[in-house]
């Protein structure tokens, strides 16, 4: 008990510092992901076929594949194939690597529930607007939009809640991230190795996190409750 | 002249032809009552006049004004279009009002934006807001709906909802209010508030096209009538003409059909 005690600041300090990064890349891949997501949903629902397929083609790819090797080919692909790397080298390479694909891989899984909420707010309410004499940005914002967001927070919700634990998969190319601080621990780490409990007590920081986000979408959810679409 | 005329209408939707060469008049102040089984076109001819389909051929005019021909591009373009649809209202089947907004702001929502086009918006915005929500509001009391202005949508009962739908129609004073079957999404009961509301227009002597099924209320409230059957005209006269004098066959066994 003693001992754990002594331990317990030291690893902490450690998590901290990989929860950072998580929390940096959980960020990040959503900044990029959500606008990302909006304009492959565009193009997936283009008119132009070609663009139409090409989306829906890759939307297939990266939906159907695993995240882990995506990481894995977007890391390690470019220096392989063409012996280049575009990533620079140490932590910050390896996490401009992991946001790309994260913002990839996100922004595809987005961009359907863009597409599921774009497509279910019903063709009536536009005619409606039409008749009014209202224009189409008129009609995109203040009639459908709303309908939209209500219609994509709960499964949006979903997708964010499993990000935070996806960010976990960034440690196959060793990002920093706070089960790579935890498992560190095993090997040897700011003075102490041997230690198993480091990495089973990240998950905390993944409960406590995703409890907060729980809260706070639910509270979104809740505030588009006054009406139904 | 003739207030409406629509002349030649043809509506195609790939090989379906769903109107073929429509031409009708209406005057103003009239009511036009339109009937014809499910699937006769009733639907798409308002949508025609409402601009939300674009015939294939025909013309269309109001008070002289060339709205449509499809054979001059210059009436077809969009922002143009925009503007021309305010001389029609329509109220639809199934209401469509907008679920995130009460009662009032849905009456209120189009006329707001359509102000921000005035060039007195900006040093009058005020005064502007005020008159909207007093006209929308005096609207929402003539279909009796004084209590139930700042309910949602989904707070009000079919009838209530086509009321406001038909307020928020109103509000845009439109020169031709078109309807599209008010009553038949409701239950039997609902129907006599909103059929009582459309009799109080043409009282105020409102131009109105009602597709309707309601077969006394066509017989009662209309000035014309016409019977349509697979995208034509079938027979048009007063209601006297069509409903006690048949003259096509169709009519007849339409007519019979709805027990009338
Ligand atoms: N967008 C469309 N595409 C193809 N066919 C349509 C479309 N809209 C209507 N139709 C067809 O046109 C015919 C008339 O429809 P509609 O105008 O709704 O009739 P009504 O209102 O008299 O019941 C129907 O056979 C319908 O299937
Ligand atoms: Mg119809």
């Amino acid at each position: 008990m003693q001992q754990f005690l002594e331990q317990l600041p030291i690893v902490v300090d450690a998590l901290n510092d990989g929860f950072l990064q998580t929390l940096k890349l959980f960020a990040v891949t959503l900044m990029g992901a959500l606008p990302l997501g909006l304009l492959i949903s565009f193009c997936s629902m283009s008119k132009f076929l070609p663009l139409k397929y090409l989306t829906k083609t890759v939307i297939w790819i990266v939906r159907g594949s695993p995240l882990m090797l995506q990481l894995m080919i977007i890391f390690y692909g470019p220096g392989l194939l063409f012996d280049f790397n575009p990533w620079g080298g140490g932590e910050n390479g390896r996490f401009i690597a992991s946001a790309v694909a994260f913002i990839l891989n996100y922004a595809c899984y987005f961009s359907e529930i863009y597409r599921s909420g774009i497509e279910g707010v019903p063709k009536g309410q536009q005619e409606a607007g039409q008749v009014l004499g209202m224009t189409k940005s008129q009609i995109f914002f203040k009639v459908t939009l709303l309908q939209m967001v209500k219609r994509i927070v709960p499964p949006m919700s979903n997708e964010i809640i499993t990000l935070v634990k996806d960010t976990s998969l960034a440690r196959i190319i060793s990002l920093q991230e706070v089960i790579w601080a935890g498992e560190a621990f095993m090997k040897g780490s700011r003075g102490l190795s041997g230690l198993v409990w480091p990495l089973f007590f990240t998950a905390i920081y993944y409960l406590l996190f995703n409890g907060v986000l729980t809260i706070l979408l639910g509270k979104l959810e809740k505030k588009l409750s006054y009406f139904q679409a | 002249m003739a207030f409406l005329e629509i002349q030649n209408l043809v509506k195609h939707f790939g090989s379906t032809h769903v109107l073929e060469d429509i031409s009708f008049t209406l005057e103003k102040g009239q009511v036009l009552a339109i009937i014809g089984s499910s699937g006769s076109g009733k639907t798409t001819l308002l949508r025609c006049i409402n601009f939300l389909e674009t015939p294939n051929y025909g013309k269309m005019r109001l008070n002289g004004e060339t709205l449509f021909d499809a054979e001059d591009q210059a009436t077809l373009k969009e922002d143009e279009i925009r503007k021309k649809r305010l001389h029609f209202g329509l109220v639809f089947q199934s209401f469509n009002l907008f679920p995130q907004y009460t009662a009032l702001k849905n009456v209120m929502l189009a006329k707001e934006l359509l102000a921000k086009e005035r060039p007195d918006y900006k040093a009058n915005k005020k005064a502007i807001h005020q008159e909207i929500e007093e006209q929308a509001k005096g609207l929402l009391v003539r279909m009796g709906l004084e209590d139930r202005m700042m309910n949602y949508p989904q707070q009000l009962s079919g009838g209530q909802q086509q009321r406001v739908s038909i307020a928020r129609a109103l509000a845009m004073e439109p020169d031709i209010l078109c309807f599209d079957e008010p009553t038949s999404a409701l239950d039997p009961e609902l129907t006599g508030e909103v059929l009582k509301v459309i009799r109080g227009l043409k009282n105020s002597d409102s131009t109105m096209i009602v597709v309707t099924h309601e077969m006394e209320f066509a017989k009662h409230v209309a000035d014309k009538v016409i019977f349509m059957a697979d995208g034509v005209i079938e027979e048009w006269g007063t209601p006297e003409e069509v409903f006690e004098h048949p003259q096509s066959p169709k009519t007849q066994a339409f007519l019979n059909k709805e027990n009338f």
